[in-house]
């Protein structure tokens, strides 16, 4: 049976066991077929994410990070945060109820790189920002058991007494920018400036900031402690803005809700 | 060792450690602000250390032995202790992480032992550390054996393979002081992914002139694996660490991409080097050392052409099924489920060559532990792709995505298949490379294997256990419609699989502590031993290199 049915297609099957038995000879041969059948797949899924309009929605109220928050973002990323947590709420009902509406492309738009993580040994933290008080993510980074005995979360207390490092934000900024992130040459300017005054609501520099980023950009002292600018000021700065850089999954999908 | 450099090829070597000194102080130079000099002060001190080595030797005399008679082993068995030293590493930081899960305490409340640290230790250490220099060393081994010519210098082998050791270092290293780009899997920053490409060049050019050499007309399968897995290895590399640094004079870059882009990016990268690093590499292994031990041809020459070409076509396509239900567009969605899916059909093509090939040699997997590491690694292979291609099905992903089944399964591939072919190939690559009668104790062998089977076991089944009784909790309802449980509820439940999974691990790294004891003891103390035919041969001799295809 299965032969019968095969017959029409031996000449093909002869042809490519001969032409497969003269390409193995040939190593360049090879190395271009494996280019080649490797290369077409890539091609396929991701040149369109780009070219897509789709792909990304388009937001107006969607605003950049700023330098503290992005310092923040980085502290996130070097303390490897993003093996326990994520931060993409796929659609489904459970997870929509338990975390809030499902995550957007464009609430990602300026995410370089990602942080939609594979993991949750913790939960997801797309939507956390306010969920918690400044006071509460300071208290639970310093011993995270404190707050919640059975947390096996790692205990980032050292992040209250390091000073947060701003002479090189400008730098940073800039980079971002060069890669697609629209900061404009004003903000680039005054990243370190901004990212004091983001922690001191009652300095000159805070203004600047609410300038630049908007009325609605939280300045305030995230660890409570006035005195200084520590890296626990800006991870609960990121920690804080994380789902709230626009409204646009709130107003959305409530609307279909409804 | 470097007495069988000629003066030549000392100087080149000299010229290219000084280069890397010279890099090396620029680095801690420049980045003397940032953790970036401590990386610098790394390179240097590696690159001087083999400087001192290569020039302890400078005045020796000229080697004498004749190079057409043999074949170069000299960076092999370099590069199988390596394997063995990053298996001890790695695997025992495993062992360190898992607990840390069960017990949180367990470090010294230091900013470098948190969890998010030195979780990439450990994931870099076994697939980098010991992976790639078990890829690099048997690739070396069995290009010059499958080709019956010796490679054609003896600079390069060593370049590429203590080139790549230096960037595992500079990896590893740099996850301890908060270096890291968050990619999975490609975590180290923007000098060391510059590194990495010029290593693999030179990787990929040494291997097309060993094969350019060659006194057999054909490429054997093992080959073909082995370039795939260069070249694929390096497009994805490239593409996926596309960054901008945010300065010249510090560690921390900004990748090219964002959001949905960069998360497609990423996991088109981190499945096919689960795809091109830990598999058609390992089935390179595969096909040579398990026909070798068994004393059995390939069952089928037919299927290799057939799962090979399936491998390197289909796997590239089914990144996108770590992204189910999230932002990005339905359509790749459905291309991910739709190539894992078809992937099923090359993976056990392989998986059944393999196992096919054992006919008629089954009471040798009975008697000898080390074609039963290659057995089961097959029978891990065809199991763990089979419970890929069923994850990446929508609605089982929902459930088993986030969730530790994902754990399970990557470490029911990476222990089940990854480590035990390697050990396999190792234990069968020892005293042949040594030229030593044999492995210095079988028992210690068997010991390993079972020590190696039962941790596997026990790890993949508490992931189970745990992914999915977490997967399910996060979904329960009430009668009255709300949800059931807190994340906090869940995270009591895992805490017993936590500390079984720990266990598991514990078992699976006592097994490679005995593995390298026993490779060390074989070195020392087993007798020497001259191996028939293991030297290049004209075509005209009858003796075929390899196991004779179908």
């Amino acid at each position: 049976m299965l032969k019968t049915l095969l017959k029409p297609f031996a000449r093909v099957f002869e042809f490519q066991a001969k032409t497969h038995y003269r390409m193995e000879r040939h190593s360049m041969a090879l190395t271009a077929g494996i280019i080649l059948a490797a290369g077409v797949g890539g091609f396929v899924e991701i040149a369109p994410l780009f070219t897509i309009d789709e792909t990304v929605e388009d937001v107006a109220d969607m605003r950049v990070y700023t330098p503290l928050e992005q310092a923040g973002r980085d502290i996130y990323i070097r303390e490897g945060c993003y093996a326990c947590h994520s931060q993409m709420i796929r659609t489904l009902r459970d997870e929509v109820e338990r975390y809030g509406p499902y995550s957007l492309a464009v609430e990602s738009k300026y995410d370089h790189p990602m942080l939609w993580g594979s993991k949750r040994t913790g939960p997801d933290l797309a939507r956390v920002g306010d969920k918690y008080s400044d006071d509460w993510q300071v208290r639970h980074l310093i011993n995270p058991r404190d707050l919640v005995p059975q947390s096996v979360m790692p205990q980032y207390a050292f992040l209250q007494e390091t000073p947060l490092r701003t002479d090189d934000l400008p730098g940073r900024l800039k980079a971002l920018s060069m890669v697609g992130v629209p900061y404009t040459d004003d903000m680039i300017a005054n990243a370190a400036d901004d990212a004091l005054g983001q922690a001191r609501p009652d300095s000159d520099r805070a203004s600047g900031v609410l300038d630049r980023y908007g009325e609605a950009t939280a300045v305030r002292t995230f660890d409570g402690q006035s005195d200084r600018l520590t890296e626990m000021d800006a991870l609960v700065a990121y920690l804080q803005i994380l789902g709230n850089l626009t409204d646009v999954a709130q107003n959305t999908q409530l609307m279909t809700e409804e | 060792m470097m007495s069988n450099l000629t003066s030549t090829e000392r100087a080149r070597a000299m010229l290219i450690t000084v280069a890397g000194v010279l890099i090396g102080l620029t680095m801690a130079a420049v980045g003397r602000n940032d953790p970036m000099g401590a990386h610098g002060w790394i390179v240097l001190l590696f690159c001087g250390v083999l400087f001192f080595l290569v020039a302890q030797t400078l005045y020796d005399a000229e080697p004498v032995e004749d190079r057409s008679t043999s074949y170069y082993d000299d960076p092999t068995k370099v590069g199988i202790l390596l394997a063995l030293f990053w298996a001890v590493v790695a695997m025992g930081m495993g062992v360190w992480v898992a607990s840390q899960l069960a017990w949180p305490d367990l470090r010294f409340d230091a900013a470098w032992s948190s969890f998010g640290r030195i979780r990439p230790v450990h994931t870099s250490g076994v697939i980098f550390g010991f992976g790639g220099n078990a890829l690099i060393a048997t690739s070396y081994h069995i290009m010059q054996r499958t080709s019956r010519a010796r490679m054609p210098d003896q600079v390069s082998p060593w370049f590429v393979l203590l080139g790549f050791n230096l960037f595992c270092v500079v990896a590893a290293s740099g996850y301890l002081m908060g270096i890291t780009q968050s990619k999975e899997y490609a975590e180290p920053e923007w000098y060391a992914d510059l590194w990495l490409v010029i290593v693999w060049v030179v990787y990929f050019i040494l291997y097309i002139r060993t094969l350019a050499r060659r006194n057999e007309p054909h490429i054997y399968v093992a080959n073909w694996y082995y370039l795939s897995f260069i070249l694929v290895v390096a497009i994805l590399h490239i593409v996926n660490n596309l960054a901008v640094p945010a300065s010249f004079s510090g560690a921390k870059s900004y990748s090219a991409f964002a959001g949905v882009q960069d998360a497609m990016v990423q996991w088109w990268y981190g499945h096919n080097a689960v795809a091109f690093f830990l598999t058609t590499g390992f089935l390179g292994m595969l096909y040579y050392f398990l026909p070798k031990r068994a004393g059995r041809p390939i069952y089928s020459y037919r299927l290799s052409i057939l799962s090979f070409w399936g491998i390197v076509f289909f796997y590239i396509w089914v990144g996108s099924h770590h992204l189910h239900y999230t932002a990005l567009p339905q359509w790749v969605q459905t291309l991910g489920v739709t190539f894992s899916v078809m992937l099923l059909v090359p993976s056990w093509a392989s998986a059944g060559n393999a196992l096919m090939t054992l006919n008629g040699a089954w009471h040798k997997v009975r008697d000898d532990a080390t074609l039963r590491f290659m057995m089961v690694a097959a029978v891990f292979y065809g199991l763990s792709t089979f419970e890929g291609s069923f994850m990446a099905i929508r609605p089982v992903n929902a459930l088993s995505h986030y969730t530790d089944w994902t754990v399970g399964h990557v470490h029911s591939g990476a222990m089940g298949w990854v480590a035990m072919i390697t050990f396999g190939s190792i234990y069968a690559l020892t005293p042949m490379l040594w030229r030593r009668e044999t492995m210095y104790s079988w028992k210690a062998v068997e010991w390993h294997f079972w020590l190696a089977l039962s941790g596997t076991v026990i790890y993949i089944f508490a992931m189970w256990n745990s992914g999915i009784t977490q997967g399910l909790m996060w979904r329960t309802y009430t009668e009255s419609g709300t949800l059931r449980f807190s994340f906090v509820d869940t995270l009591i439940a895992m805490h017993p699989y936590y500390i079984a999974r720990a266990f598991g691990g514990l078992l699976f790294f006592a097994g490679a502590c005995i593995c390298f004891w026993n490779v060390v003891m074989t070195i020392r103390r087993v007798p020497n031993h001259a191996p028939e035919a293991d030297y290049p041969t004209i075509p005209e001799a009858m003796e075929p290199a390899v196991p004779a295809a179908e």
